[in-house]
C-alpha cells in the first residue's frame, strides 16, 4: 500500500516534469500490462510486527498486507528476518523458547496473537511448506490424511487424499502406490507431498519457506508452476533466496533488510514487476541488481 | 603472485609431499586401532573358553529344573532363573514408563531454564552413583518402608520381588531417561514442525511422530539398561535377596534370589564341583544377556526399516 | 565491487554504444560534406560504410543477448540493457538516413543547386548535436539533458518547415526545378528523421533512469 502511494507520487512528479518540458506522458509501464480482473482482498494484515529472540531483536515494526489469492514473495539477504516474519503468520515461532512478539497479525478480522487463540487452529488455517521436504516417515496416504485425522475431519478420507494429491500435481505419479513410504519419493515429489499434506486440512493461506532450495531445476519448475496454480484457491506467501523465482512466481514482492543494528525491516513492498523493473528504494535496487554491500 | 605460479604449474619446491612417510604413519595408526579392538575380543574369548570348559559338564536340562542343593549333582538353577525373570520384568514395567515419561517431559515440555538444567544434571549424575547406594536406598524405602531415620511410612514390601524390582528400577532409571532423551532429541525438528504445521497439538505431535520415531532408540537403551540390571548383585544382596531359595516365586511379594547371587554363592563354596556349577550358571546368565542384546538389535532394525529409511 | 564481470560487460556495452554513436555522427557529417562539396566519391564511401554501422548494431545486439542470458540484469540494469537494445535500432536507422543522403548526392551528381545551402546544413548541425547530447545524457543519466533533446527537436522541425516552404515557392516559380528541389526536400526529410530518432534515444534515457515511458516526439511528419 505504502509502496503504491510512493509510486503514484513519483509518477505524478515525472508527469509534471514531462509536461513542463512540453511533452506528453504515456501511461506508465505497469498500466500497459493486463491487470488482474478484480482487486484482491487482504488475506493477512500484519500490523507493526516486532520480534525478539531473548534480548535480541530480529524483526522491527513490519506492517504488510498480503493480498488474497495471490503469491506474495519475501526476499532479502540471509538474516534479514524474512523466514522469521513468515513464521509469525502461523505462530510457528511460538515453538522456540524465549521468543517475544509484538504487534498484530489479522486474519479474517481476528488477531491470531490475541489471548485465548489456539495456535494449533491458527496453523490449520495457515498451512506451511518447509525448506527441506519433510514428509512423515509414514505412507503417502497417511502423510496426507494425518492432518485431517487429528483435526477431526469427518468426510471421506480417500476422496480427500485423492483431491489433495491431485491439487499438488502428484496424484498421477503415486495413485498406485499410496501405501509406499513418503520418504521413498524423489525430493521434488516429497515436496509436492508436503504441499498436498498442507492443503489437505483446507487452509486459507499456505506459507512456503524456501520450498525449492533443496530441489533441482526441473523439480523447482514444477513447484513454481504449482504455486501459481494454487494461488487460485489459496493465498501463498513464499520466502525465497532466488530472486528470479520471486520474479517468476509472485504478484507482490516484499524486500526485507537487516542493516547495522541487525534488525530485519521491511524496505519496500510493491507489485513484483515494479520491484524488479523499477524499485523505489536504492537498497532494494542494490540487492536485486546484485550490488549489495 | 601465487596465482601466476599455480597457473604455470611451478610451486617452487614449497610443497614436500613425503608420501611414503605419510602412508607409514597411516599404517601405524591402523595397527594401533586394530590391536585395541583385538584386546577386548581376545580376553572375551579366553573368558568364554574357560567358563565353557568348567561349566559345560553340568549344562543339561536338570540344571535348569533343579533347585539349589547341598549336593552338587542335584543342585540346579531354577529358582535363580525364575527369580531373575520375575525381577527383570518387574524392573522393566516400572522403569520404562517412568523413564520415558520423564524423558518426554524434559525434552518436549519442560521450559529451558535453571530448574530443568538442575534436574538434568542430577539425572546424569545419578547414573554414576555406585549400585550399592541404590541398594541401601531400596532397603529403607521398599523393604522396610521407612525413609531413613524417620518413622515408618507403611509396611514396606519386605525382601520381595517388588522391592527388588523397584530398587533395580531406580538404579537403571537414569540410564533409561538419558537414553530416551537422546532418542527423542535425535528426532529431527523438521518432523515436529511438519506436525505442528498441519495443526497438531503438542500431545498429538509427541504421540504420533516423536515417540514412534524415537521408539527404536528408547527400546535399545532400555534393554541395555536391563541387561545391566540382570547382572547386578550388590543392591540385591543389600536388600536381602536370599541365597538359598528352594521354590519358584509365585507373586510379586515372594522372596527370591537371582542368577548372579546364586553364582556368587556357589563360587564361595569350597567343593570344586560347585565351582563348575558356578561356571554353568555363568553360561546361562551370558546366554540370557546376549539374547537380550540381540532382541535390542532386532527391534532397532525392525522398527527402523518399516518406512524404508 | 560485487559482480565485476557484469559491471565490465555493462561498461563494454556502453562503450560500444558510444562508438556506434560516433560512427553514425561521422556518417552524417560526411554525407553533408558530400552534399555541400558535391563530392560523389565521398557519397559512395558513406553508402559503403553504412554496412559497418549495421555490423556494429548486430555486434551490440549480441552483447545484449549474452548479458541477458548470463547475468540476468534487474531493475536499473535491466532498463539500461533494454534501452541499449532499442537505441542501437535508432542509431542504425540514423545511419540509414545518412546513407540516404549519400544516395541523393549521387542522384544529384552535378545538377546546379536551386538555392544556397543554409537551413539544411543547420538542420544537420542541430541533429548531430542532439545525437551527441542524447548519448551524453544516457551516459550521465541526465534526465534534464534528455528532455532538452526533446525540446530541440521542435527547432529542427521548424527549420524543415522553412526549407519546405522555400523549396515549394521555388518550384512554383520554375517547374523545371522540381527534380533538384525534390532532392533537397528528401535531404531535409532525412535530417528531420535523424533528429526525430535522437528523441527516441532521449526517451530511453528517461526510461533507463526512472522506469517511465515518455513520448517526446510530437512531430507531425
Amino acid at each position: 500500500m505504502v509502496g503504491n502511494v510512493t509510486d503514484e507520487a513519483e509518477r505524478t512528479a515525472a508527469s509534471a516534469a514531462a509536461r513542463a518540458a512540453g511533452v506528453s506522458v504515456q501511461a506508465g509501464v505497469r498500466a500497459t500490462e493486463p491487470e488482474p480482473a478484480a482487486e484482491p482482498g487482504i488475506a493477512v494484515e500484519m500490523r507493526n510486527i516486532s520480534l525478539w529472540y531473548g534480548q535480541k531483536q530480529a524483526v522491527g515494526n513490519v506492517s504488510l498486507d498480503v493480498p488474497r489469492n495471490r503469491v506474495t514473495a519475501l526476499i532479502g539477504p540471509s538474516g534479514c528476518g524474512k523466514s522469521t516474519l513468515l513464521r509469525c503468520i502461523n505462530r510457528m515461532n511460538d515453538l522456540i523458547d524465549g521468543v517475544r512478539i509484538e504487534g498484530e497479525v489479522m486474519i479474517d478480522g481476528a488477531n491470531i496473537y490475541a489471548p485465548n487463540t489456539e495456535p494449533s487452529q491458527v496453523r490449520r488455517h495457515v498451512g506451511m511448506v518447509f525448506q527441506k521436504p519433510n514428509p512423515f516417515p509414514k505412507s503417502i496416504y497417511d502423510n496426507v490424511a494425518f492432518g485431517a485425522k487429528i483435526n477431526g475431519y469427518t468426510g471421506n478420507m480417500d476422496d480427500l487424499v485423492e483431491e489433495s494429491l491431485t491439487k499438488a500435481a502428484l496424484w498421477d505419479e503415486v495413485k498406485h502406490e499410496l501405501k509406499k513410504s513418503g520418504l521413498a519419493l524423489s525430493g521434488g515429489q516429497q515436496q509436492r507431498l508436503c504441499i498436498a499434506r498442507a492443503i489437505a486440512v483446507n487452509p486459507e493461506i499456505v506459507l512456503m519457506d524456501e520450498p525449492c532450495s533443496a530441489l533441482d531445476p526441473i523439480a523447482t519448475q514444477r513447484i513454481e508452476d504449482l504455486m501459481l496454480e494454487l494461488a487460485n484457491d489459496y493465498t501463498i506467501v513464499v520466502v525465497t533466496h532466488n530472486m528470479q523465482q520471486a520474479a517468476r512466481v509472485s504478484h507482490k514482492t516484499a524486500f526485507m533488510l537487516a542493516e547495522d543494528d541487525l534488525v530485519g525491516r521491511l524496505i519496500e513492498f510493491s507489485d513484483t514487476d515494479e520491484i524488479f523493473l523499477n524499485p523505489q528504494d536504492s537498497r532494494t535496487e542494490e540487492y536485486i541488481t546484485g550490488r549489495f554491500g | 603472485m601465487a596465482a601466476t605460479d599455480m597457473q604455470a604449474g611451478a610451486d617452487r619446491g614449497l610443497y614436500v609431499p613425503r608420501l611414503s612417510f605419510r602412508h607409514k604413519k597411516g599404517a601405524a595408526f591402523f595397527a594401533i586401532c586394530l590391536a585395541g579392538t583385538l584386546v577386548g575380543v581376545v580376553f572375551l574369548a579366553f573368558l568364554l573358553l574357560d567358563v565353557w570348559r568348567d561349566g559345560a559338564g553340568f549344562l543339561r536340562w536338570e540344571f535348569l529344573q533343579n533347585f539349589p542343593s547341598r549336593f552338587p549333582e542335584r543342585a540346579g538353577f531354577q529358582s535363580a532363573l525364575w527369580g531373575s525373570l520375575w525381577l527383570i520384568i518387574t524392573t522393566a514395567l516400572l522403569a520404562f514408563p517412568i523413564g520415558v515419561g520423564a524423558a518426554i517431559y524434559l525434552e518436549e515440555y519442560a521450559p529451558r531454564g535453571f530448574v530443568t538444567k538442575a534436574i538434568q544434571t542430577n539425572i546424569s549424575n545419578l547414573a554414576g552413583v555406585p549400585s550399592i547406594v541404590f541398594g541401601i536406598l531400596g532397603l529403607q524405602l521398599f523393604v522396610r518402608g521407612t525413609i531413613g531415620i524417620g518413622p515408618s511410612i507403611g509396611g514396606g514390601f519386605g525382601r520381595s520381588i517388588i522391592a527388588g524390582g523397584a530398587t533395580m528400577a531406580l538404579l537403571i532409571l537414569p540410564i533409561v531417561i538419558v537414553a530416551a532423551q537422546e532418542s527423542i532429541r535425535a528426532v529431527p525438528p523438521s518432523l515436529r514442525e511438519a506436525s505442528y504445521g498441519v495443526g497438531a497439538t503438542r500431545w498429538q505431535t509427541v504421540w504420533h511422530h516423536v515417540l514412534p520415531q524415537a521408539f527404536p532408540g528408547i527400546m535399545t537403551g532400555t534393554i541395555l539398561a536391563l541387561s545391566r540390571a540382570i547382572g547386578e548383585t550388590a543392591p540385591l544382596i543389600m536388600i536381602g535377596a536370599l541365597t538359598f531359595v528352594a521354590f519358584r516365586p509365585e507373586s510379586l511379594l515372594d522372596p527370591f534370589t537371582v542368577m548372579p547371587i546364586q553364582i556368587y554363592n556357589w563360587v564361595a563354596r569350597p567343593q570344586p564341583e560347585f565351582q563348575d556349577l558356578a561356571a554353568t550358571g555363568i553360561i546361562v546368565l551370558l546366554v540370557m544377556l546376549l539374547s537380550m542384546n540381540a532382541i535390542a538389535v532386532l527391534l532397532r532394525q525392525w522398527t527402523g526399516r518399516r518406512y524404508g529409511r | 565491487m560485487p559482480r565485476e564481470q557484469f559491471q565490465a560487460d555493462l561498461d563494454r556495452l556502453q562503450d560500444g554504444l558510444l562508438e556506434m554513436g560516433a560512427m553514425v555522427d561521422r556518417q552524417i557529417e560526411r554525407a553533408m560534406a558530400a552534399l555541400v562539396e558535391r563530392d560523389v566519391a565521398l557519397a559512395d564511401a558513406v553508402i559503403r560504410d553504412d554496412a559497418e554501422v549495421n555490423r556494429k548494431r548486430f555486434d551490440l545486439d549480441n552483447q545484449v543477448l549474452h548479458l541477458l542470458a548470463q547475468q540476468g540484469p534487474m531493475a536499473r540494469d535491466l532498463r539500461v540493457v533494454i534501452s541499449v537494445l532499442s537505441m542501437v535500432v535508432d542509431l542504425e536507422r540514423m545511419g540509414d538516413h545518412a546513407k540516404g543522403i549519400g544516395a541523393i548526392v549521387q542522384m544529384m551528381s552535378d545538377e546546379p543547386l536551386v538555392k544556397p545551402l543554409v537551413d539544411i546544413p543547420e538542420m544537420a548541425t542541430r541533429a548531430r548535436s542532439m545525437l551527441n547530447n542524447s548519448l551524453d545524457a544516457f551516459v550521465n543519466g541526465d534526465i534534464e539533458a534528455a528532455y532538452r533533446v526533446g525540446q530541440a527537436d521542435d527547432g529542427v522541425d521548424e527549420l524543415q518547415d522553412r526549407v519546405y516552404k522555400d523549396l515549394v515557392a521555388i518550384m512554383i516559380n520554375d517547374p523545371a526545378t522540381v527534380e533538384p528541389c525534390t532532392h533537397l526536400l528528401w535531404v531535409a526529410h532525412n535530417l528531420e528523421r535523424i533528429a526525430d530518432r535522437t528523441t527516441n534515444i532521449a526517451e530511453r534515457v528517461v526510461f533507463a533512469e526512472t522506469g517511465e515511458i515518455v513520448e517526446m516526439d510530437l512531430s507531425t511528419y
